[in-house]
């Protein structure tokens, strides 16, 4: 009934068996199915232990593949736990496909969502027990990566610190803000709050088949300004009205399983968008506002969302854009649509009181044929594709405040400041099929530059060339784009980010700080195909 | 290879390209609780079964003799070639090397030649024994439109059609697998020797099928 509405109204087409674009590369193209027939569940949250078995301990323990003690386990004692078992699991994408094998964090994708309090220390206990002969894609080691936590390099994920079959590795995660040690002692500096991150597998080389085959999850900070109750601090949306969204896009074979092309350098493009794990579900909502925490996790795709009343799809209906890759803006900005990269995140609030009975498509306009880049055409409404439904169909309840006007000001970013005592470039870019980074090739072992702790450094990224498009995430600390192709860019993009897009040809400015803890650290594409393919390079923050 | 077989035919998540037969299955059809891959007809049916010259001057099948029940170990190069090639071969001399005495017993090495016309297995012999190329490496060549087939379903391909005619620009990388695992992947050609003999390995068989266990 739903599809029929959407089908008659004019000009407004939301292909009957999903998507309306044509997978390529001879992939297969996936068997149809009925958009709008789930529900879109919302994850779990994780619960938490006050301890552990055996105790975390700085070095290393039996049974652990950690290879480097804790530098800031005494520092910050956790003062909540939780244990993970990621492992394989049968699961549904779609009814009208067989339920398949996925692996999970504690067998679930997505995984359960942790909710972390700044000043909170949290360890998370990974065990690896994925199955050893899977068969097919996905290799059972794993690194697990919590993004873009501002985490010491042992705990970070870093891609060649991977865990084998068997193995537990203890994630420490601080939950401080940068700058704590130096900078804004004792607690860091504020305009550095973080909201919304994401944990996934970083296995080096096999990240993308590991995270396609469901290892990823939401992660959610909370501090006295956004609390995570609508009651208090800046008053945002909460509970069951803040909703984290994972968009990952898959494609399935005649069969109907998730397929995987191994073969494949470019980058890998379903024909299929599920949203937390669901093909093209639905969601019924209040007339009230929501929190949406959107998150695209790839493999290749680039996505640009909007929101079209199914009755007159000309119609957008505004979103107000609260935070940049999980960092609340200086402010609220009014958007029509939502630009993201693979593993960008935007939170927005969705204000559905006046909709009440009222149906909305979350629609993806941005048109991409392969795995390398988007065409760049935005789609017309009528043609984009539907990711997901909101149904107002819920009774009225109370709502949230008006969003306040104000939330953090952006750090600093002077770059005639002492504090900048670099200025490097990295250019990306590929010799035959290999991809390298001032023509150099990735390798666990070698830093490619050794940025001092303390100090901050202005990186200028470029991109050689007019076919690739590249969303660059710098592990650790939040960067802040100076300019893009030696322009200011918008207030949005300004505001702190830790995965930039480069498109075609173009060149960014970054001003980015190293504090704190010292290591090594990832920057990477985050087209995670390329990124398997090596498209990465190794800095480490030294005293 | 008794082990093996046993083995995938248990194995439940087999996602490979799919050839030559459709889904029959209707929607309606009750979903099992689990859905052992028939893992076999995927396999054999990916891999073009081309018949392929090696530098020794035998005539071999690629999936059948080369690629079956093997860890794997695949690159594509000539032998004209000024560019990559050379380093990259190096680098799998170096390789083989790391490796032992694997390679040749559960683990070899394919170097394709891009230019088949001019590289017979006369031209790959000669290749071989200037630089050294010990047993359990292959140098192979075929008909034109068998590399050809092989190149793309190996994705050593660029999406620039101008670049993937021209094979002074042929992709560089090398790639591995544990076929009867359906493990795969790829790395840079000039990747230190270490790296790519440690990628190598990391295709290898779980304890339950190691050979003689
Ligand atoms: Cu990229």
């Amino acid at each position: 009934m739903f599809k029929l509405g959407l089908l008659t109204a004019a000009g407004y087409l939301v292909p009957k068996n999903g998507l309306s674009q044509v997978a390529s590369g001879g992939l297969p193209v996936s068997p149809p199915t009925t958009p709008f027939v789930e529900m879109m569940p919302v994850p779990p949250i994780k619960e938490t232990l006050d301890g552990l078995d055996p105790p975390p301990k700085v070095m290393p323990q039996a049974g652990e593949g950690r290879t480097r003690p804790h530098q800031a386990l005494e520092m910050f004692p956790p003062v909540r736990f939780a244990e993970v078992h990621q492992r394989e699991a049968l699961h549904s994408f779609h009814p009208e496909l067989p339920m398949q094998t996925i692996w999970g964090f504690d067998g679930m994708f997505p995984g359960p969502t942790h909710v972390c309090r700044y000043g909170e220390p949290y360890l998370v206990r990974n065990h690896n027990d994925l199955p050893e002969d899977n068969g097919g894609f996905g290799l059972p080691s794993v690194s697990t990566h919590l993004h873009n936590s501002h985490t010491p390099s042992e705990s970070d994920g870093f891609p060649c610190d991977f865990f084998e079959h068997g193995q537990f590795y203890d994630q420490h995660y601080p939950n401080v803000l940068a700058g704590f040690s130096k900078q804004f002692p004792p607690n860091g500096d504020p305009r550095e709050a973080m909201s919304t991150l994401w944990y996934h597998d970083h296995r080096v080389d096999f990240t993308a088949q590991n995270v396609y085959k469901g290892l990823a999850g939401f992660c959610l900070l909370f501090n006295e300004h956004d609390t995570g109750d609508e009651s208090t601090g800046f008053r945002l949306p909460s509970g069951e009205y803040d909703v984290p969204m994972l968009f990952a896009d898959k494609v399935f074979d005649p069969e109907g399983l998730a397929f995987f092309d191994l073969f494949n350098l470019d980058g890998i493009i379903g024909d299929k968008l599920t949203v937390n794990g669901k093909i093209q579900p639905f969601f019924p909502v209040h007339p009230r506002k929501y929190r949406l925490r959107l998150l695209n996790t790839g493999p290749s795709r680039f996505m640009q969302l909007a929101l079209s009343d199914t009755r007159r799809p000309q119609q957008i209906l505004p979103l107000m854009q609260i935070s940049n890759d999980g960092n609340l803006l200086p402010r609220p900005v009014e958007v029509e649509s939502i630009h993201l990269s693979v593993a960008e995140r935007v939170d927005v609030i969705v204000d559905f009181s006046e909709s009440a009975g009222r149906s909305f498509v979350l629609l993806n306009r941005m048109e991409q044929i392969n795995g390398r880049a988007p065409t760049s055409r935005i789609m017309p409404v009528g043609a984009s594709d539907a990711v997901m439904r909101f149904d107002v169909v819920l009774p009225p309840v109370a709502d949230s405040p008006p969003l306040p006007e104000h939330f953090y000001d952006l750090p600093p970013t002077n770059a005639n400041s002492p504090e900048v005592v670099a200025r490097r470039l990295f250019r990306l870019d590929r010799l035959q099929g290999q991809w390298t980074v001032n023509g150099r090739i990735f390798d666990c072992e070698t830093a490619l530059v050794t940025p001092r702790e303390g100090t901050a450094e202005i990186w200028t990224i470029q991109n050689t060339s007019n076919a690739w498009q590249h969303p660059v995430h710098i592990h650790f600390e939040e960067h802040q784009i100076l300019t893009r192709n030696g322009q200011r860019p918008s207030v949005v993009e300004r505001a702190r980010k830790d995965v930039t897009r480069l498109g075609f040809g173009e060149t960014i400015e970054l001003f980015i700080r190293f504090r704190d803890f010292l290591g090594r650290y990832p920057a990477h594409c985050h087209n995670v195909v390329h990124e398997d393919h090596a498209m990465m390079m190794r800095f480490d923050i030294v005293p | 290879m008794k082990t093996m077989t046993r083995k995938t035919a248990l194995a439940a998540l087999a996602v490979a390209p799919v050839f030559g037969y459709l889904a029959t299955r209707k929607t309606t059809e009750t979903k099992p609780a689990t859905r052992p891959i028939r893992r076999e007809p995927f396999r054999a049916g990916y891999f073009p079964n081309v018949a392929m010259q090696t530098h020794e001057g035998k005539t071999v099948r690629f999936y059948d003799n080369l690629l079956k029940d093997k860890i794997v170990v695949i690159n594509f190069f000539y032998s004209r070639c000024g560019g990559l090639c050379s380093p990259v071969a190096r680098n799998l001399a170096q390789v083989q090397k790391l490796l032992g005495g694997r390679v040749g017993r559960d683990i070899f090495i394919y170097s394709i030649s891009l230019d088949p016309g001019h590289d017979t297995p006369a031209v790959l012999r000669e290749y071989a024994r200037n630089r050294g190329i010990g047993p359990g490496w292959l140098l192979l060549t075929g008909r034109p439109e068998d590399v050809e087939l092989l190149r793309r379903k190996l994705g050593f391909t660029d999406p620039d059609p101008v670049v993937d005619r021209d094979k002074s620009q042929h992709a560089g990388i090398v790639r591995y697998g544990n076929e009867a695992l359906q493990r795969w992947a790829a790395c840079p050609g000039e990747a230190k020797p270490e790296w790519i003999a440690k990628s190598i390995l990391w295709m290898d068989w779980p304890k339950a099928m190691k050979k003689g266990a």
